[in-house]
């Protein structure tokens, strides 16, 4: 069984303007040991999902399940979450400087944190640790910086200190929300290498959440698409990356600079996300999309699996990364055939499946085997748009395709 | 130093362009003041320390380094929003270094600046019509139904709807609002854009959204940029010569492709393994070089060459020699290094792969 295993989570805000629907039903799971990367843009519920999982969202209005080691955290009473909260699951937030308090020292920080948790230790032990830990983190002088305050370190130091603290108390799962966005390339390459390699010492399981997906093609093991509060698409690392199957994640995907082209002219995704308040009907990225059918403006496709039947496990294909054996036998296994896949089953996490992101599912109607990036799969598509387009949709793609490259109307 | 003297224009530019600026052992030092009453300076932020570099007429020179490296302090020196401490800024070969306000106001127009945050740099209570027609109510050159025209051409131009000319900046979204700033620089028609960080803040859809009308002015006015970026591939997307900077001076310099396939130095070599590729299995194959430490002090830089301490081939001759950028052994003149002991091809500078450890 999973770590952790989402279903159907739905979180929603009411507020002046109306119900801001930030999560519509998302299911996940995260096992010992593993990465799961999430990925969107601003305002795709990535943040919100995450920080619900732990009650952090204030006002919000929670239903599904969040199975995390045997109990459900959501509706979780808050003594009980706060013995997970921070014990069980750490979090590291994107920006180190507003997220440490600056009139306390590092080290007192720290030592408050193991000592909230494990309270028969005394505060010279929890020192010992916190020094302990910054050099594990790979702090120089730990002893000298422990009393050092957050402004006298710096952006990756800050960071650095942060992950100290989230892996004071061996946390099954660490959610990293953009845990480098903040800091600059080189920065960043040395707080991932931190991350993976605590991660191996220990087999946490981590929760990536970014917007970048270079750095989810660097440490996760799967990668989960979100759009307007979603899933879009699930899968593995490389089925991610090489064989996309929704077109909204081979727009992310073209849009982004590529060394073999520079110069070349970029292919953005036309428009711009909508608004949670007044979501489009059926798919909500049906506006954007260069492939709009007529069922899109009306049905809301559901996460099913994906890609071509007839592929042979791809054992030999550069898995040897992300097929680390695991506690619970995922290891290797990392694609299983459309029909062992539960068809239209929006929530994964049935018993029979081995893990519910081991496969490839995506939330659109386009033909299941049109996954990839080839001119051949690009014919694929082509032909199920024309056959599947009348009236409206047509008017729709006419739209996108006389303007590629236009913002869209002004919001509000 | 005369106000707009003509200055013989340089004749040893290594492109053979036609140079819009040059930029000559530029400096620009920020006191640190001690306590008491005096307030004497005690020591020097050293954000620029004698950076020489030419803009090409109609191309993009990309600027890339880390937080603190003093690209930013660079570009504000070029727009003259902040004076120099020593040496020359030529555009168009006059000098215009530290010139006096009303001397300078002609060159406003020529030289523009796109920010980054596209939240922080409009006035959230000016309606998108003023704050794009403020250029030509501040240099008078158009007034009233003049300027409704020009605003709504610049807004249809950019990609805006004109109709919404009367909208206040929060009606818009973070991309939309790029481009009014970026309307908002094209109104006096300026030969150079200066570009800092123009799409970090920006989703990656709608990235390239603004790259693309960026590259699309160009085309159309005969622009110049200056493009300051971290990320790596944004900027090899859009440059036509790169320059890389380290603490306050220039670690490499070159055409694009020379500085990203052959690149000399060391800490360019690190930033680009360091660079995140969208790609997991070039993610994987890749010899990463994990510098260590963090960006020395620009306060105190380190002896000798800036980088020597975090360097992995630094030697006992780059902490007492500083290296002079040029060209090194087999490079074309055009791209040039200030390392000892520049990188050979093929060679990996990585430590042991965390890959292998895995």
């Amino acid at each position: 069984m999973s770590l952790l295993e989402v279903t159907d989570l739905q979180v929603s805000f009411p507020t002046a303007d109306g119900l801001v629907q930030a999560v519509r039903g998302v299911s996940f799971g995260v096992e010992r040991g593993r990465t799961l990367g999430i990925v969107g843009e601003s305002g795709s519920g990535k943040t919100v999902l995450t920080q619900s999982l732990l009650g952090l969202t204030p006002g919000g209005r929670i239903s599904g399940k969040a199975m995390f080691d045997g109990v459900n955290l959501v509706g979780l009473p808050n003594n009980q979450m706060r013995e997970i909260r921070g014990k069980e699951i750490a979090v590291i937030f994107q920006d180190p400087l507003t997220s440490l308090h600056p009139l306390y020292t590092v080290g007192w920080q720290i030592v408050e944190m193991i000592r909230s948790h494990e309270r028969s230790i005394s505060k010279a032990q929890a020192t010992e640790r916190a020094i302990e830990l910054l050099g594990h983190v790979g702090i120089p002088r730990p002893r000298e910086r422990v009393s050092d305050y957050p402004h006298q370190f710096s952006g990756g130091m800050r960071q650095r200190a942060m992950i100290a603290m989230a892996i004071s108390l061996n946390p099954k799962l660490i959610i990293a929300d953009e845990p480098t966005t903040a800091l600059d390339a080189t920065v960043q390459a040395q707080i991932l290498d931190l991350l993976l390699r605590l991660q191996q010492d220990s087999d946490t399981a981590l929760l990536m959440i970014t917007h970048d997906l270079g750095v989810v093609a660097d440490i996760a093991d799967n990668v989960m698409v979100m759009y307007a509060g979603r899933a879009a698409e699930k899968a593995t690392k490389r089925d991610i990356f090489y064989q996309p199957h929704h077109p909204y994640t081979k727009g992310l995907l073209e849009s982004i600079p590529h060394s073999s082209a520079a110069g070349d002219r970029l292919i953005p995704i036309t428009g711009q996300p909508p608004s949670l308040i007044r979501l489009p009907p059926g798919c909500a990225f049906h506006p954007r999309c260069a492939y709009v059918m007529d069922r899109c403006l009306s049905d809301q496709p559901g996460l099913v699996a994906v890609g071509d039947p007839n592929r042979a496990a791809p054992a030999s294909m550069g898995y040897s990364d992300a097929a680390q054996p695991t506690s619970d036998g995922l290891g290797g296994q990392s694609w299983r055939t459309l029909d062992e896949a539960p068809l239209a089953a929006p929530t994964a996490g049935s018993a029979a499946s081995p893990g519910p992101i081991g496969d490839h599912r995506s939330a659109c109607w386009l033909p299941a085997d049109a996954t990839g990036l080839s001119e051949k799969v690009e014919a694929v598509r082509v032909q199920a748009v024309e056959m599947g387009r009348t009236g409206k949709a047509a008017k729709i793609a006419e739209a996108i395709a006389a303007a590629p490259e236009s913002e869209g109307s002004v919001i509000a | 130093m005369s106000d707009t003297s003509v200055q013989p224009f340089p004749t040893e530019e290594s492109l053979g362009d036609d140079v819009l600026v040059r930029v000559d052992n530029l400096v620009k030092y920020f006191p640190v003041r001690g306590g008491g009453l005096i307030r004497r300076t005690v020591a020097n932020v050293q954000a620029v320390d004698g950076v020489s570099l030419a803009i090409p007429r109609g191309k993009t020179l990309g600027l890339v380094g880390e937080t603190g490296c003093g690209k930013s302090t660079l570009a504000r020196c070029i727009a003259g929003l902040i004076p120099a401490t020593s040496g020359k800024v030529y555009f168009e070969g006059k000098d215009i270094t530290n010139l006096p306000r009303r001397a300078m106001q002609p060159y406003r127009r020529e030289i523009q600046m796109i920010f980054q945050d596209p939240y922080g740099s409009l006035n959230p209570r000016r309606r998108v019509g003023a704050i794009i027609g403020e250029p030509y109510a501040i240099h008078k050159t158009a007034t009233g139904a003049e300027r409704k025209k020009a605003v709504q051409d610049l807004m249809a131009r950019v990609g805006l709807n004109p109709e919404h000319f009367n909208r206040f900046p929060a009606e818009f979204s973070g991309g939309q609002r790029q481009r009014i700033g970026v309307a908002r620089a094209l109104a006096l028609r300026p030969k150079l854009i200066i570009c800092d960080e123009p799409v970090s803040a920006l989703d990656v859809s709608i990235q390239a959204q603004v790259l693309n009308l960026l590259a699309d002015l160009q085309a159309d006015f005969g622009l110049s940029y200056l493009f300051i970026a971290h990320d790596l591939e944004v900027v090899r997307h859009v440059s036509d010569k790169v320059t890389v900077m380290y603490l306050g001076r220039i670690a490499e310099t070159g055409p694009g492709n020379s500085i990203y396939d052959h690149s000399r130095h060391p800490y360019t070599a690190a930033l680009l393994s360091a660079a995140p590729a969208a790609d997991p299995d070039s993610a994987a194959a890749r010899q990463r070089i994990i510098l260590t430490g963090d960006v020395p002090s620009p306060i105190h830089p380190p002896s000798g060459c800036r980088f020597h301490p975090r360097c992995p081939k630094a030697q006992e001759l780059c902490s007492q020699e500083e290296p002079a950028l040029e060209p090194r052994a087999g490079d074309p003149a055009s791209h040039l290094t200030a390392c000892h002991f520049p990188v050979e091809a093929g060679e990996i500078l990585a430590r042991a792969g965390r890959r292998e450890s895995r």
